[in-house]
């Protein structure tokens, strides 16, 4: 999905669908979900991306009504979400980070049971519960057990038994876990046509890849949102060349002496080549030249783009600074 | 509201039939249990080892041992010319009781002197020894006319009339009780892992996502135990006819809605417990403790409640095995209608409504 689309969409009339304002959760002492605030317009795809512990399930579970904020509040398709849990969780799909089906049963009882916990039987299970099929490929084993299921399918017939009432809003808490990447990206080619049709999606993740394709991304970090926006407008904190790759001989040896160096904020390995985030752009040529100087040489250097990743450390680095001043 | 209880009640009954290992004990622990200890748990004497020590030998001792073999509750185990030996056989457990006829036993029963006869017993289970005791009397007693040839005047006599159960036996007693204590058991644990399972597992959370109400689930989830319970408590009452000769003089009918009032109380117990406990583990063993215990100690299964301290008299009440114990005798022995049980009954319906409503207030919270 390009930026461009994704602000189209966004400078279209947008609809609010889920809002938190200044939500909060606390445990005993410790504060898991801090004062958090944000919108997300109808079919969006939003990103919750932290690592763990970072208070995203917290947060998904306050929206769907499983827990009760400390304080805060939050909307979902027009429900409040501390008074009116009864009515939210009739109009969501919830798919939690351990997959909500049971093992023991098959496909098709699976499918059954789920639709009647939301009241869906009949023709219009039968024709919800075709469509479960068409989008996880599972036609031909609708009699197998799930436990016998390769994970992939095990995901998507998740994420469909979540979605046989056809809510207007899908949370989904890690929903890729354990995958490998061939079934991820078929999950997420069906999340695009969710989005396609209208169905919002929230989705946490701690994965940069997941992320990159979601519309908008909320950087979630212990119990704060540092930053929330789109990709391209996340990486533009970057002025353009403050993020290089090197190549040099001892690689290796030379991340220690690149992070030293007064130009560079953060520098890291990856395989045989070096990324270094630089406070300027102009700082290349002093780079290359206090590399050969050390004796790594021959060096290049090339301006990269910024990763998701580059841009999550800088606002936790920014995050922590602001804190200990 | 139907619709979702059909809803968990048909996937719990599909998950117990890919379980068959968890569903055939749940059958059929019932019938074992009734077996094993229906022949195991009996306060009726028989084959009691007998050692006689004839120092008179005449006819008329020999009828006296003939009555003691006949009756059908001694077997002859040792015969001794002296008395002293005795000791040796109680000790090795040998015998069990001796007869002592002395020497001059015959003449004096001849002269119509009177006379006696020595009966030694093992005292160390007081039960088995007051119960051979009574044979024993009975059996002298009823020799005395033939033995000492003469003709007894009619004696002043307490004709017994024994109802209910005329032969005093006791698996006629113990049976309702036993029956009682298994389909406790058998209930509680039959639904203590049933909610504990869906947290262990993580589907509990996605359950709690979903807009299904806790007494859907649990009503859900207590229906088809319900009828797992009802099959073996068939069963485990045709076993009890068919093999300890337990009677059922009263109405099936009712019958089958006293044991369904107690099911659904033991069943509840059981879901309240899940809701409770943390791991399948905890709940197995709370299960199993709560069930076990009380019934087992304050249901009057084998201990009287009448004869209890009054502390344990009022903790009784709260045991739903004690108000089944009795209307399942009411019914079964004595064969008599609900005007006899009904309080019974009503304390039954009381206990599963009880414990129904705080397992949903305990989900209610959870959630």
């Amino acid at each position: 999905m390009s930026g461009g689309a994704a602000e189209a969409r966004q400078s279209a009339a947008r609809e609010i669908v889920v809002s938190a304002s200044e939500l909060t959760r606390t445990f005993g002492d410790f504060v898991a979900v801090d004062r958090v605030s944000f919108e997300v317009a109808r079919g969006e795809i939003f990103g919750f991306l932290g690592s763990n512990g970072a208070g995203k399930t917290t947060t998904i579970r306050m929206l769907c009504g499983l827990l009760r904020p400390t304080s805060g509040k939050g909307m979902v398709d027009g429900f409040d979400i501390t008074t009116e849990s009864g009515a939210i969780k009739t109009r969501i799909g919830y798919m939690s980070q351990k997959f909500s089906l049971y093992t023991d049963l098959t496909v098709d009882e699976n499918l059954r049971f789920w639709a009647g916990t939301y009241r869906v039987w009949g023709p219009e299970f039968e024709r919800r519960r075709d469509w479960a099929l068409a989008v996880t490929g599972l036609e031909t084993r609708r009699k197998a057990l799930v436990a016998d299921l390769p994970g992939g399918f095990r995901q998507r017939l998740a994420l469909s038994c979540a979605l046989l009432h056809e809510p207007p809003v899908v949370f989904l808490d890690e929903p890729t876990g354990g995958v490998d990447p061939e079934a991820r990206r078929d999950f997420w080619d069906l999340i695009d046509d969710l989005s396609e049709q209208g169905v919002t999606i929230f989705v946490t993740t701690h994965s940069m890849d997941e992320a990159e394709r979601c519309h908008r991304v909320a950087l979630m970090h212990a119990g704060r949102l540092l930053a929330l926006d789109t990709i391209p407008r996340l990486k533009a904190v970057f002025p353009e060349g403050s993020v290089l790759e090197l190549g040099c001989t001892g690689a290796a040896r030379a991340v220690e002496e690149l992070e030293g160096l007064p130009e560079v904020v953060d520098a890291a390995l990856f395989g045989d080549r070096l990324r270094a985030v630089v406070r300027v752009p102009e700082a290349a040529a002093a780079i290359e030249r206090s590399l050969v100087d050390a004796g790594f040489g021959p060096v290049t250097v090339r301006p990269v783009a910024p990763s998701l990743e580059d841009v999550f450390i800088r606002f936790i680095h920014e995050a922590e600074a602001a804190e200990s001043s | 509201m139907i619709r979702r209880i059909l809803a968990v009640t048909v996937k719990e009954l599909l998950q117990l039939k890919r379980d068959w290992r968890t569903a055939i004990a749940l059958l059929g622990m019932p019938l074992v249990l009734l077996m094993i200890y229906g022949y195991a748990l009996s306060f009726d004497v028989t084959d009691i080892q007998l050692g006689v020590v004839d120092l008179s030998r005449t006819s008329a001792s020999r009828r006296v041992v003939e009555a003691f073999l006949e009756s059908g509750y001694f077997i002859r185990a040792a015969t001794l010319d002296e008395v002293r030996p005795t000791d040796a056989l109680f000790a090795s457990e040998a015998i069990q009781a001796a007869l002592v006829i002395p020497a001059d036993f015959a003449s004096d029963a001849a002269a119509l002197r009177p006379t006696s006869l020595l009966f030694v017993l093992d005292g160390s289970d007081s039960q088995t020894a007051n119960s051979i005791l009574g044979y024993a009397r009975q059996i002298v007693a009823g020799t005395t006319s033939e033995v000492l040839d003469i003709e007894l005047g009619p004696p002043l006599e307490a004709a017994p009339l024994v109802w209910y159960n005329p032969d005093l036996k006791s698996s006629i007693f113990l049976v309702p009780g036993l029956l009682a204590f298994i389909l406790m058991v058998s209930s509680v644990l039959a639904t203590a892992l049933a909610v504990v399972r869906e947290k262990e597992r993580g589907t509990m959370e996605s359950l709690r996502a979903t807009p299904i109400r806790a007494i859907e689930l649990l009503l859900g989830k207590t229906l088809p135990y319900l009828l797992v319970g009802s099959v073996s408590a068939a069963g485990a009452l045709f076993l009890a006819w068919a093999l300890f000769e337990v009677p059922v003089r009263g109405s099936i009918f009712w019958l089958a809605v006293v044991t369904l009032l107690f099911l659904a109380g033991g069943l509840g117990w059981g879901i309240f417990i899940s809701t409770l406990a943390e791991s399948q583990q905890v709940a197995f063993q709370l299960g199993l403790l709560s069930s076990m215990l009380p019934t087992l100690l304050l249901s009057g299964f084998i201990f009287p409640i009448s004869s209890m301290p009054r502390a344990l008299q009022i903790i009784s009440t709260i045991v739903p095995a004690r108000y089944f114990i009795t209307a399942l005798r009411a019914i079964v022995l004595k064969g008599v209608g609900p005007d006899m049980w009904w309080q019974q009954a009503a304390a039954l319906t009381i206990f599963g409504v009880l414990v129904l409503l705080a397992a949903t207030v305990r989900m209610v919270r959870s959630l």
